[in-house]
């Protein structure tokens, strides 16, 4: 039901992040979805990847911070309003978003998204109880 | 115009003070013994008696003090009175977690505004003079030391301490101040402030400055001297000798006369301790003649410097050190406060779940010091969230300035993106260039 997100603390330099998806294309890892947070002196790369755990362990081997968090992929309908029916199924169960991102691609007719929230397993049910489809794992691994 | 606070003392002969520091060497070396445990079992090692000690000549036979020796007699154990006859306590950064502390006793303190007299009065200070005190009060000795020298003289003290640096201004323009005292990059600050509030220079009365308590160049000096056109004297002083006062310069600055009488120099081979011969460069080294409250004998300064002897110009016959040229261990100094690395590893190790790799950057921009401390972040310190890791680098810094008190921006860097040197580690760049 939860999907592993890896995030690496990357510092402002200059070829950080082409450093990172190097090493990911040669350990053959492919990223589905991205994101990127910064301040002005460092950034919080946040990706979901086919293979979590070689994606972390090559991240590490080579001296970079690295966290797996546990967020929530949902699928929406891909027109106006499908990404406000879950948003707003969560602001009504007062479910807090820490962030959230799209995906690279898609599929037919659906956006797919990544959720962080405050309440994982509450969020879970309210966005089931929606119409909104969560992701399994293996689903977004194999995308 | 003589500059003299006591022109006796200031320019005795030579061999005649000699005998007045043989006679206050001899007493203090006898009370020292007599009162302070600490030093009785250091004399002990050797098995020394305050008998051996017949004049200055033998004064190498006693042992050394340095900041390790304040730190393992923190608190007060290394007082020779008791607490009673203590009426004032400073305490200075120290080497790990605890500070050095000094007491003073009423003599001591009389003896600091003494020595601060002259150090003023060398300067021009008179009691027509409006001194304006721009150095800290509190712990640290620079504001109180510079405010009972100028009270001592006679001058009309005002004490803004350090700070508010538009009201500092606007009194200093609307009071006439003729003197100022504070570390030299915030005498730059105030030229500046004043040139951004639009005044004009010729609306203040300022001649001189007496600066000091942090390292500063003869660029710096002729900047302040231009900046806000008045002469800047530089002066010297560190807490545990008495603060503010051990040496200042007089109008001839070449170099800075040490009040002898009071505090006597050697230079020694940092290394070996042995003393070095006249004119030679090595580390400076104290004994307190005649202090009551915490007197040192053969103090290690880590100060890196030569004395001149003989008469100055100015007549006085005082000992000159030249600036000093840097230090025996790894003290910086930034902002006028003391900061040793070991105590931001100490903060580092004591926040938990952080990598000992980190590196201190030391610079000055628009003439004010500014420090960054860079810590390797690791998985544990990680939290996938930006807040979390900007709230770390607020706890550390938080951390950093009540033990440092200073100020530091925490930068957290990525694992194993600071140098690993062989041998020693490099833990601090300082980019200010002062020597």
């Amino acid at each position: 039901m939860y999907v592993k997100q890896i995030s690496v603390f990357v510092e402002n330099k200059k070829g950080r992040l082409a450093e990172i998806t190097k090493l990911l294309a040669e350990n053959d890892i492919d990223i589905s979805a991205l994101s990127i947070a910064d301040t002005t002196d460092f950034g919080i790369l946040r990706l979901i990847v086919n293979k979590p755990e070689e994606a972390q362990k090559a991240l590490k081997e080579n001296g970079f911070a690295v966290k797996e968090t546990k967020v929530i992929a949902i699928g929406v309908e891909d027109k106006p309003g499908g990404l406000a029916v879950a948003l707003k199924a969560l602001d009504d169960a007062q479910i807090g978003i820490e962030y959230m991102y799209a995906f690279v691609g898609k599929n037919d007719n659906e956006a797919l998204v990544i959720l962080r929230v405050e309440e994982q397993q509450k969020a879970v049910e309210v966005l089931g109880g929606c119409g909104v489809r969560v992701l399994s794992s293996d689903q977004v691994y194999s995308l | 115009m003589k500059h003299f606070w006591d022109e006796t003392l200031e320019c005795m002969d030579r061999a005649r003070r000699r005998e007045l520091q043989n006679e206050r060497l001899l007493k203090l070396v006898d009370r020292v013994y007599k009162r302070v445990p600490y030093y009785r079992a250091k004399m002990g090692e050797t098995g020394l008696l305050p008998s051996d000690i017949k004049s200055l000549d033998d004064l190498q036979k006693l042992p050394f003090l340095t900041k390790i020796d304040l730190r393992d007699t923190y608190p007060f154990s290394m007082f020779a009175v008791p607490m009673d006859e203590i009426v004032r306590i400073h305490a200075s950064s120290g080497t790990t977690g605890k500070p050095t502390v000094v007491g003073y006793t009423a003599a001591d303190i009389a003896l600091w505004s003494e020595v601060m007299a002259r150090t003023l009065s060398s300067a021009g200070v008179t009691k027509k003079s409006f001194m304006q005190v721009s150095y800290g009060y509190g712990l640290f000795t620079g504001g109180l030391g510079a405010h009972y020298g100028a009270e001592r003289v006679g001058a009309s003290v005002i004490p803004t301490s350090v700070g508010n640096t538009q009201r500092q201004i606007q009194l200093m323009h609307d009071f006439g101040s003729t003197h100022i005292a504070c570390t030299p990059s915030y005498a730059l600050f105030i030229a500046e402030m004043i040139e951004e509030m639009g005044f004009n220079l010729g609306e203040f009365k300022l001649q001189a400055g007496t600066f000091g308590a942090e390292p500063w160049t003869e660029n710096m000096r002729k900047e302040i001297e231009s900046r806000l056109r008045i002469k800047a004297y530089d002066i010297y002083g560190l807490s545990e000798i008495i603060g503010p006062g051990v040496s200042f310069e007089c109008e001839h600055q070449k170099g800075l006369h040490i009040n002898e009488d009071y505090f006597y120099p050697e230079i020694i081979d940092p290394d070996t301790g042995k003393v070095l011969p006249e004119g030679s460069m090595g580390e400076l080294v104290f004994t307190t003649l005649t202090k009551e409250g915490m007197p040192l004998i053969r103090y290690r300064t880590k100060d890196i410097t030569s004395l001149t002897y003989g008469t100055c110009a100015c007549g006085r016959t005082l000992v000159r050190m030249n600036k000093p040229q840097g230090r025996s261990d790894d003290m910086l100094i930034i902002r006028g406060v003391n900061v040793f690395p070991s105590q931001v590893e100490e903060v580092l190790l004591k926040t938990g779940g952080i990598s000992p790799h980190y590196l201190i950057v030391v610079d000055r921009v628009n003439n004010l010091d500014t420090m960054e401390v860079k810590v390797e972040l690791t998985d544990a310190m990680f939290s996938d969230s930006v807040k979390g890791i900007e709230a770390l680098e607020r706890r550390i810094a938080s951390s950093l300035d009540s033990v440092l008190g200073i100020a530091a921006k925490v930068t957290l860097v990525e694992p194993k993106s600071i140098t690993r040197s062989e041998g020693k580690a490099v833990r601090v760049i300082d980019n200010r260039k002062l020597l």
